[in-house]
């Protein structure tokens, strides 16, 4: 997958990986009928997302109020804050912490974030050893990949290659049955643990009211990560803020029922600043690295100002047609599916790259119904489209084509002859009622399906005798 | 924090059935004075490629007393080129439509897309403050997909038609997220006599058609469709019935390729056929 390839290229290369569509599709069903049975176990599930959403939409209205309040509270608790504009200020920020404490050994929980500014590979860079903890995270890492899903970053990999990259790492067999698989990431991170210097962790939500970093996990790792190491860095976007634990009561439920059909993750971890005195446990330190990598775009933008609402549940992938055929790496980035493709192009800020990930979708809306906090992703992908032609980056030949569409529908003499015209010129093409293949320009539909042949009288040539039928006769000439 | 909830579900719903009784019985009453005039949206592809699908609704709702007409000056509402971005484009062209129809009473579609694009499509192009975003969200609001339009505006569950074949029904994206038609086609479809509904796996997800998608992205597409095209062929129904010919076409086209015999039809077609 070369770094400059298109969101089409990426697409048909997954698309000739069974092995990946049987993987995604297998999870992504999984996942969405868990969903499904979740939402329906809430007495009022509807009511909650609107909850849910006026409380993002509040809070994004409100960002610089909440991230000042959120900064006093932080501060006031005894942790760092640290705003961070770019990429390179995070991994700047990181690194010197890491110097200054000599660190050798980070361990991580998952942060999105994170993969967007390349944090580990930055880490190593200076000779830290970053190790993700959260088992998906690990295989990935272990393979050297990007996450291929929001909340399951290892889908698209199966219990046999799993074995294999463990292998390689234990040197030894590791056997591909799901307890020896287990056992030996268990053995293996708990090493990690007791030997980090530093854990960095992500941020599902911080409050606002009471400066705490909230974390929703499975296996437990994101509390060993804040409690075991002397340093705890935990790094956000900045738009991932609710103002009150009651608010956060909210996203307990949305988010893992939205995700992965759970009614509550296995652990929630709060975390409020370092370690008190008096206490037995908790890190030294505590920073709290708030980032906005293009956020502010987003924010700016009224367009798009409801991509800010996200809270990072996955629903829009699992549900995705395109995302269930392709999985995630075909979009090219860190975040995949409907949401990936409305965030990637206005946070890397490049149309020329990413424009064209909102045109891989069928637009058949049923990402902005699973949302859990409602927003209208099929609409945000049509802007995106209208936005991509607005700045000049559609094709000749389809510009051309939509010109011709201008001009040919935009008054019904001109369709009609135009119509008219073409359906006797493709006639050439016409075998048993239906196009032959290789007809010019519709190729990505012949290859696989069968396209009909325009009628030779449309309905508006048949309008005359239709009128004239008394209601209730059955059959008449105008049929066709 | 309950507590704090608005009233629960089932009050809203109520409502909901309060509305529909009261817009019917609007219908009623204006039907005991006039009768019903319906301008007919046949869509550009019905146009040019399914003529027989607009000659199939207008039959039937000439069946319910309905009077229909069909403005000469319509072609397309402009979805193509919204959707691919070509907003200038779309904008022109829908206002052709809704120059076609500003006079009508009723605007009636055989597409839940194309009654989509104007419901919900036509806000996204023209804010409701000018005066062409006022006529279109005013034309909007008398806009409804054929199946919708017989059950929510006249009432219709029962058309005594008899159709004997075994039939799955596919909900099409536009019809049921963007439009809201709900049940509609189903209820029709369920008093058909001698019509057996089998269930469609994965029902609710796309066809993989989306426009200029199945084009630019046709791999994907066609991957989309042949899931589709299997989950239909594997109920052994010998009828495949829906809203919308974009998405008929598309499952259509690739039941064909692959050689199935299954019969595609629209709605109306069905329902028709099952009246002669």
């Amino acid at each position: 997958m070369t770094p400059r390839s298109t969101m089409k290229e990426r697409a048909s290369a997954a698309l000739r990986d069974e092995f990946l569509r049987r993987a995604v599709k297998t999870t992504t069903d999984k996942l969405f009928l868990g969903r499904r049975l979740a939402q329906q176990s809430y007495e009022d599930w509807e009511r909650l997302r609107d909850r849910g959403r006026a409380i993002r939409a509040h809070v994004i209205d409100n960002l610089d109020f909440y991230l000042g309040r959120l900064t006093d509270r932080v501060r006031a608790n005894g942790g760092q804050v640290h705003l961070c504009r770019e990429a390179a200020d995070v991994v700047r920020v990181v690194t010197e912490i890491a110097a200054r404490r000599g660190a050798r050994s980070v361990i991580k929980s998952k942060s999105m974030v994170s993969e967007e500014v390349r944090l580990n590979r930055a880490l190593e860079e200076i000779g830290v050893r970053a190790v993700e903890t959260d088992l998906g995270e690990y295989i990935v890492q272990l393979a050297g990949e990007m996450p291929s899903h929001i909340i399951g970053p290892a889908i698209h990999k199966n219990r046999q290659q799993i074995a294999e990259l463990f292998s390689r790492e234990a040197g030894r067999p590791v056997a591909p049955d799901t307890e020896s698989l287990a056992a030996f990431a268990r053995r293996r991170l708990r090493e990690e643990f007791l030997r980090a210097d530093i854990g960095i962790t992500g941020c599902n939500f911080a409050v606002a009211e009471t400066g705490s970093v909230c974390l929703f996990t499975n296996e437990g790792n994101g509390r060993m990560v804040t409690s075991l190491p002397p340093v705890h860095i935990a790094v956000m976007g900045m738009e991932r803020i609710v103002p009150t634990l009651e608010d956060l009561e909210v996203m307990m439920h949305l988010l893992p029922r939205s995700g992965t059909g759970q009614k509550l993750t296995s652990y929630v971890t709060i975390v409020s600043g370092p370690r008190r005195e008096g206490e037995s446990d908790g890190p030294e330190e505590f920073h709290l690295v708030i980032v906005d990598n293009g956020r502010s775009r987003l924010l700016r933008d009224p367009r798009f100002r409801e991509a800010l609402y996200c809270i990072r549940c996955g629903a829009c992938l699992n549900v995705c047609p395109v995302y269930r055929q392709i999985g995630g790496h075909a979009y090219g980035w860190v975040y995949p599916g409907p949401i990936g493709a409305v965030i990637t192009p206005l946070l890397q800020d490049d149309l020329d790259r990413w424009g064209d990930l909102p045109f891989a979708s069928t637009l058949c809306a049923a990402c902005s119904e699973a949302c859990p906090v409602k927003i209208p992703l099929h609409d945000l992908l049509v802007r995106h489209r209208a936005r991509y032609v607005a700045a000049g980056k559609a094709g000749m030949a389809e510009r051309a084509a939509f010109r011709a569409f201008r001009r040919v529908f935009g008054a019904a003499k001109k369709y009609k002859v135009a119509v008219g015209a073409a359906e006797k010129l493709l006639r050439l093409w016409v075998r048993d009622g239906h196009m032959a293949p290789r007809v010019p320009g519709l190729k990505g539909w012949t290859d696989s399906r069968d396209f009909p042949a325009l009628a030779r009288r449309r309905f508006r040539d048949l309008w005359p005798e239709l009128e004239k039928e008394s209601p209730g006769q059955k059959g008449g000439k105008a049929h066709g | 924090m309950t507590s704090t909830y608005p009233a629960p579900f089932i009050l809203s719903n109520i409502y909901d059935k309060i509305k529909s009784t009261l817009q019917r019985e609007e219908w009623e009453a204006a039907r005991g004075t006039a009768v019903l005039r319906v301008s007919l949206f046949v869509t550009c592809l019905v146009d040019a490629c399914f003529p027989e699908v607009g000659v199939s609704a207008v039959r039937l709702l000439r069946r319910l007393g309905v009077e229909v007409d069909f403005p000469p000056e319509q072609t397309c509402c402009g979805q193509p080129a919204f959707n691919a971005g070509f907003h200038r484009e779309a904008g022109a062209v829908a206002q052709v439509w809704l120059e076609s129809f500003a006079d009508s009473d009723y605007i009636v579609t055989p597409s839940g897309s194309c009654a989509g694009m104007i419901r919900h499509g036509y806000g996204e192009l023209w804010a409701g403050t000018s005066p062409v975003g006022s006529l279109a969200k005013e034309l909007s609001e008398k806009t409804y997909e054929l199946s919708q339009f017989l059950v929510e505006i006249l009432g219709v569950r029962d058309l005594g038609a008899r159709f004997p074949a075994k039939a799955v029904y596919h909900p099409s994206c536009h019809a049921t997220r963007l439009l809201g038609i709900g049940d509609a086609p189903l209820i029709l479809l369920r008093r058909v006599r001698g019509l057996e509904l089998v269930d469609l796996p994965f029902a609710e997800e796309c066809c993989g058609f989306g426009g200029t998608f199945s084009v630019k992205f046709g791999e994907v597409s066609g991957a989309i469709a042949t899931d589709k095209a299997r989950n239909v062929m594997g109920t052994g129904a010998d009828v495949l019935v829906g809203t919308d010919m974009g998405c008929l076409m598309n499952i259509g086209g690739r039941l064909r390729r692959l050689g199935s015999p299954i019969r595609v039809l629209h709605l109306a077609q069905l329902l028709e056929e099952g009246l002669a």
